[in-house]
C-alpha cells in the first residue's frame, strides 16, 4: 500500500470541492490495490473489476463525509470490504436457493467460485491453495490477502481494518492454521513435498 | 510466558515483523520448546507455498479504460438523479393536474371525490412520517460518523 503523501492530501482536498480531475489522481493510486484485493476477497477477475470500480464511485460520492486529515485508502479499503462482503452473499443466497435440498445437503463454499484463471503461474499445488484460501472465513481470508497479495506490513492492515496488531495477528494465525487444515500442510498432510 | 502467548510473536517471526529484542525472546523459546519449534516449520511450510501463488496481471488496457470506466458510472449516476427527479415532477404535476380536473367534474360523485382526497391525505401523512423519523434518527444517530 503506498504512503500517504502531500499529492493525496491536496486531491482529496481537491475532490471534496467536488473536482473529478482530481478523484483521477487517487484512482490511477490505487486502482490496482483495489482491483487485486477484491479479486482475493470474491476470486473472479470480472467481479473484481466491477466491484473495484464501483467502490471508487461510491468513494466520490461520499468523500465530503471524510474528515480532513484522514488518510484515503483505509477509509476506501472499508467501501470496498462492504461490497464484496455484499457480493459474497448474495452470490451464497442466490446459490442457495437455485439448489435442490435433496441433491445438495449443503451449501457449497465461496472457494468453488475462487476462479483458477486469477492466478498468475498456474499448476495443481498453486490451484488448490487459491481454492483453500476461498474457503476461508471472510476476515481470514482478508488478512491473507492483504498480507500475502498486496504485502501490507501487520500495522497496514490493522489500519485498514480498524483494528490492533495484535487482532491482526491473531486472525493471521487461525486463517494459516486453518489453511494448513485445508491443504493438508501439516504433519501427515499430503501437500508435503513443495518443488 | 505460555507457549499460547507466543503465538502472536510466532506470525511476527514468519513475517518479519519483529524487533530485535522480540526475535531474540522468540528464539530462546524455541530452542527450549520442540513443539512450538515444529509448529514454525509447518507455518514456514505453508508460507513457501502461499508465496508461490501470485494474482494474474490484467491486460493493459484495463488499467487504461480503468480511469474511464469510473468516470463514466459517477456521470451515468448525476444522469440518473437529474432523470429521477424530472420524472418526479411530472408525475407530480401531471397527478395534480389529472385529481385536479377529477375534483371540479360535476359529473363525478361526491364519494368517489372524497375517497381520493382521503387516499391523498393519507399518503401525505405517511410521507411526512416517514421523513420525519428518518430526520429524528439521523439526528440522534451517534455512529454517524463512525469510520469516515
Amino acid at each position: 500500500m503506498p504512503s500517504v503523501c502531500q499529492e493525496e492530501i491536496i486531491a482529496m482536498q481537491r475532490c471534496r470541492r467536488g473536482s473529478p480531475e482530481a478523484f483521477e489522481v487517487l484512482v490511477n493510486r490505487y486502482m490496482k490495490d483495489a482491483y487485486f484485493i477484491a479479486l482475493g476477497l470474491v476470486g473472479n477477475r470480472e467481479d473484481a473489476l466491477d466491484l473495484s470500480q464501483e467502490a471508487f464511485v461510491r468513494a466520490y460520492r461520499n468523500i465530503k463525509n471524510v474528515k480532513p486529515g484522514r488518510r484515503f485508502f483505509p477509509w476506501f479499503y472499508q467501501i470496498l470490504k462492504n461490497l464484496c462482503v455484499s457480493h459474497l452473499r448474495k452470490r451464497r443466497y442466490r446459490q442457495a436457493s437455485s439448489l435442490d435440498a435433496p441433491d445438495c445437503p449443503e451449501v457449497a463454499a465461496t472457494g468453488d467460485y475462487f476462479s483458477p484463471e486469477a492466478v498468475a503461474r498456474r499448476n495443481e499445488i498453486r490451484d488448490k491453495v487459491w481454492q483453500a484460501i476461498g474457503k476461508l472465513d471472510d476476515k481470514h481470508r482478508e488478512v491473507i490477502i492483504l498480507r500475502h497479495f498486496q504485502n501490507m506490513s501487520y500495522e497496514q492492515i490493522a489500519e485498514a481494518l480498524f483494528c490492533n496488531k495484535g487482532t491482526v495477528t491473531s486472525r493471521l494465525y487461525y486463517a494459516r492454521k486453518k489453511l494448513e487444515e485445508l491443504l493438508g500442510t501439516g504433519k501427515g498432510g499430503y501437500i508435503n513435498d513443495m518443488p | 510466558m505460555t507457549c499460547h502467548d507466543y503465538k502472536d510473536l510466532m506470525m511476527g517471526y514468519l513475517d518479519n515483523e519483529l524487533s530485535d529484542e522480540q526475535r531474540h525472546q522468540f528464539e530462546t523459546h524455541l530452542d527450549g520448546c520442540p513443539e512450538c519449534a515444529g509448529e514454525l516449520e509447518e507455518f514456514k511450510k505453508l508460507k513457501a507455498i502461499t508465496d508461490e501463488v501470485t494474482l494474474a496481471e490484467p491486460e493493459d488496457r484495463i488499467w487504461q479504460q480503468y480511469w474511464d470506466g469510473v468516470y463514466n458510472r459517477i456521470e451515468r449516476g448525476v444522469g440518473w438523479i437529474v432523470f429521477s427527479v424530472a420524472a418526479i415532477l411530472l408525475v407530480i404535476y401531471g397527478g395534480f393536474r389529472a385529481i385536479e380536473e377529477l375534483i371540479k367534474d360535476p359529473n363525478v360523485e361526491i364519494i368517489l371525490k372524497a375517497g381520493l382526497l382521503a387516499l391523498i391525505a393519507g399518503l401525505a401523512i405517511l410521507f411526512v412520517s416517514v421523513l420525519r423519523e428518518r430526520l429524528y434518527f439521523w439526528r440522534k444517530d451517534r455512529y454517524r460518523d463512525v469510520r469516515r
